[in-house]
């Protein structure tokens, strides 16, 4: 038999996978469709309608007007972008300093100190003492709150490590004998030749800084320095109209309101999701990196 | 992360402290030794050093106030002690049971639900021929990684209140409209299900990458001794990834106890706090937003210990079962 025919069942099979996959694509991106189509839509008949939405009720960008002159989310969104580009830098530069210190061989308190960071990983001190900590050093309602306490993430820092230990050690080895120290093997030898885990690194810490809420929530009380998520939090989940229009008194507020939360999901949204498909590839490595051998 | 039975502990394997004063003279002389020489890689690791100490051992520390009435005004240290009574009154208190039965539950549906729904997509996905296809059903399944939980809870709220497009199909088949997110019993549900939501692409990742290890020449032999497809699967494919498995469930259990608090703070309201409120975000109301402190470190130190003790559990298991264990 030159080729194996495959049977009924298979068939069968194969549609319903097919058919499967397309119900995963859907779920998957209904619920944002939805949201998009919801933006554009007219917002008085975006009140009335039910059921599925299909395409935009009308298309008008209202909505999208009223985010951006709304100066609580034009600030979020300022704070995001600071937290986010000094934050990152923050944590790529802390984090390959411990990993390069984890990778290095012949150092005798290299044990000790691995230690030391990896038991961070399985125990805590809680919620409340972290809290008291952070309070003590008088940081709470700056934006560093949400920088300084979060510089390094123990799994991240484990996975940088890996992909250092990679390097072959030759290399390291002439640069010494050329009287290189730590610092310009690190800087000179080691990053460049890690740009796949930078770039890894670089997503995590950026999409974990620009979707965290809950520390930002609980460390910050001055609204001017709110990021984002938490002005978000307030319009999508505690019904903050006012926060929504940014205080103007229109006369159909609930109407409007509807379609700028939609608005604003979009607009914190669509930059990560714009990111993501082209750092596919680098992901998916780290996830690869993160569970073999550590 | 994971690490074979075969390789060296991390820590303490070469620091040899004997009973004579030889021997620890001597250590203090390598040591020395050790300092002068890598002078310059311990002041590159000092700033991370700090880092973990002020921010993860300080808090460790600041834990005692959990045996203490700890008044911001006196400090940790000045604050008197009351021994156990925190936890004391923690254990009898009618919270106690409902919390940490929500903890468990919430944990164990998850694991019990979402844990296999990742393996069965990677399983699917490895049965697509058509590669391009296989490609953008995986891209698209990891998109909702990447959605921040504060728009995930908002389209969840959004789309389950009364006159939400759920309700509008709950209508369509008969059903009465309902406020999911107000009745307890739906709480569970809908944080499981969206969960599934959330992580079924991204936690695929890891068993396609385990599929795709498992060597083509295992699927020949099996062809010639007659295995269809479906028996390739049973005999070939699940075997394959069984070692993934099983570690992956592993440091599920041993993270049971840990629920992920920020999307039930998110989702959950007085109304359904009797199946929603787990460990975590009671610590965070009671501790954060109504200022018990050392009443709230006292719960938030029982989780710790709890999760602790369940990580070496699950370790020691799997060392046992497997040979292969986090350290």
């Amino acid at each position: 038999m030159a080729k194996i025919k495959k049977s009924a069942g298979e068939i069968i099979f194969d549609c319903f996978n097919i058919l499967f996959m397309i119900f995963i694509i859907v779920i998957t991106l209904y619920p944002m469709l939805y949201v998009a189509f919801a933006s554009f839509s007219d917002s008085a008949r975006l009140l009335q309608h039910r059921g599925l939405l299909l395409k935009p009720l009308g298309f008008n960008l209202n909505a999208y007007k009223l985010v951006f002159k709304n100066p609580m989310i034009v600030k979020g969104y300022g704070n995001t972008i600071f937290i986010v580009v000094v934050g990152v830098t923050l944590n790529i530069m802390m984090t390959s300093l411990g990993a390069y210190f984890m990778s290095r061989k012949n150092v005798m308190l290299k044990g000790p100190i691995t230690f030391l960071f990896v038991f961070t990983m399985f125990f805590s001190g809680g919620m409340v003492p972290f809290y008291l900590t952070v309070k003590d050093l008088g940081i709470t309602n700056t934006l560093w709150s949400t920088i300084i306490p979060f510089l390094i993430n123990t799994y991240n820092m484990i996975i940088m490590r890996t992909a250092f230990l990679a390097i072959p050690d030759s290399l390291e080895e002439s640069a010494k004998l050329d009287g290189a120290g730590h610092f310009t093997i690190l800087a000179r030898i080691v990053l460049p030749l890690s740009k796949a885990v930078i770039a890894v690194m670089v997503l995590y810490y950026a999409v974990e800084k620009w979707n965290g809420w809950f520390w930002a929530s609980v460390f910050i009380r001055n609204r001017e320095l709110y990021p984002l998520q938490v002005i978000l939090r307030e319009i999508l989940l505690q019904n903050d109209t006012n926060a929504m229009t940014g205080g103007i008194n229109a006369m159909d507020q609930e109407a409007i309101s509807e379609s700028v939360k939609y608005a604003t999901i979009m607009v914190a949204t669509v930059p990560v999701l714009c990111v993501y498909p082209f750092l596919q590839k680098y992901f998916v490595k780290g996830v690869l990196i993160g569970s073999v051998k550590g | 992360m994971q690490q074979t039975r075969q390789t060296q502990p991390q820590s303490g394997s070469r620091v040899y402290i004997g009973p004579g004063t030889d021997r620890r003279s001597d250590f203090f002389k390598r040591l020395k030794r050790d300092l002068f020489i890598n002078k310059s890689l311990y002041l590159l690791v000092l700033p991370v050093v700090i880092f973990y100490i002020i921010f993860h051992y300080k808090p460790m520390y600041g834990a005692i106030i959990a045996f203490k009435q700890y008044a911001p005004a006196k400090g940790v240290l000045g604050s008197p002690w009351v021994g156990f009574d925190h936890f004391v009154r923690f254990f009898s208190s009618h919270s106690f049971w409902r919390i940490f039965r929500n903890t468990f539950l919430i944990s164990f549906y998850s694991l019990l639900f979402g844990f296999p729904a990742p393996i069965i997509l990677a399983l699917l996905l490895n049965e697509l021929k058509n590669e391009k296809f296989k490609r953008t059903v995986q891209t698209i399944s990891y998109l909702p990684h990447f959605i921040s939980l504060v728009v995930v809870a908002g389209m969840i709220k959004d789309f389950t209140v009364t006159d939400g497009i759920i309700n509008d199909f709950i209508e369509l088949f008969g059903g009465e409209r309902v406020p999911i997110l107000q009745k307890a019993e739906l709480f569970r549900p809908v944080y499981i299900i969206s969960g599934i939501w959330q992580e079924i692409g991204w936690g695929s990742i890891i068993y396609l990458a385990a599929l795709s290890g498992i060597s083509q020449e295992l699927y020949e032999a099996a062809m010639i001794d007659g295995a269809g497809r479906f028996k390739q699967v049973i005999h070939v494919t699940i075997p394959g990834i069984a070692p993934t498995i099983i570690i992956m469930l592993i440091l599920r259990i041993g993270q049971l106890m840990n629920v992920g608090y920020e999307k039930i703070i998110l989702l959950y309201n007085p109304s359904t706090y009797e199946t929603a409120d787990v460990i975590s975000s009671y610590v965070y109301r009671v501790g954060l937003l109504e200022f018990s402190w050392s009443y709230s470190a006292a719960v938030g130190l029982f989780n710790s210990v709890v999760n602790f003790i369940l990580v070496i559990a699950a370790n020691w298991v799997s060392r046992r079962v497997t040979e292969t264990s986090l350290w």
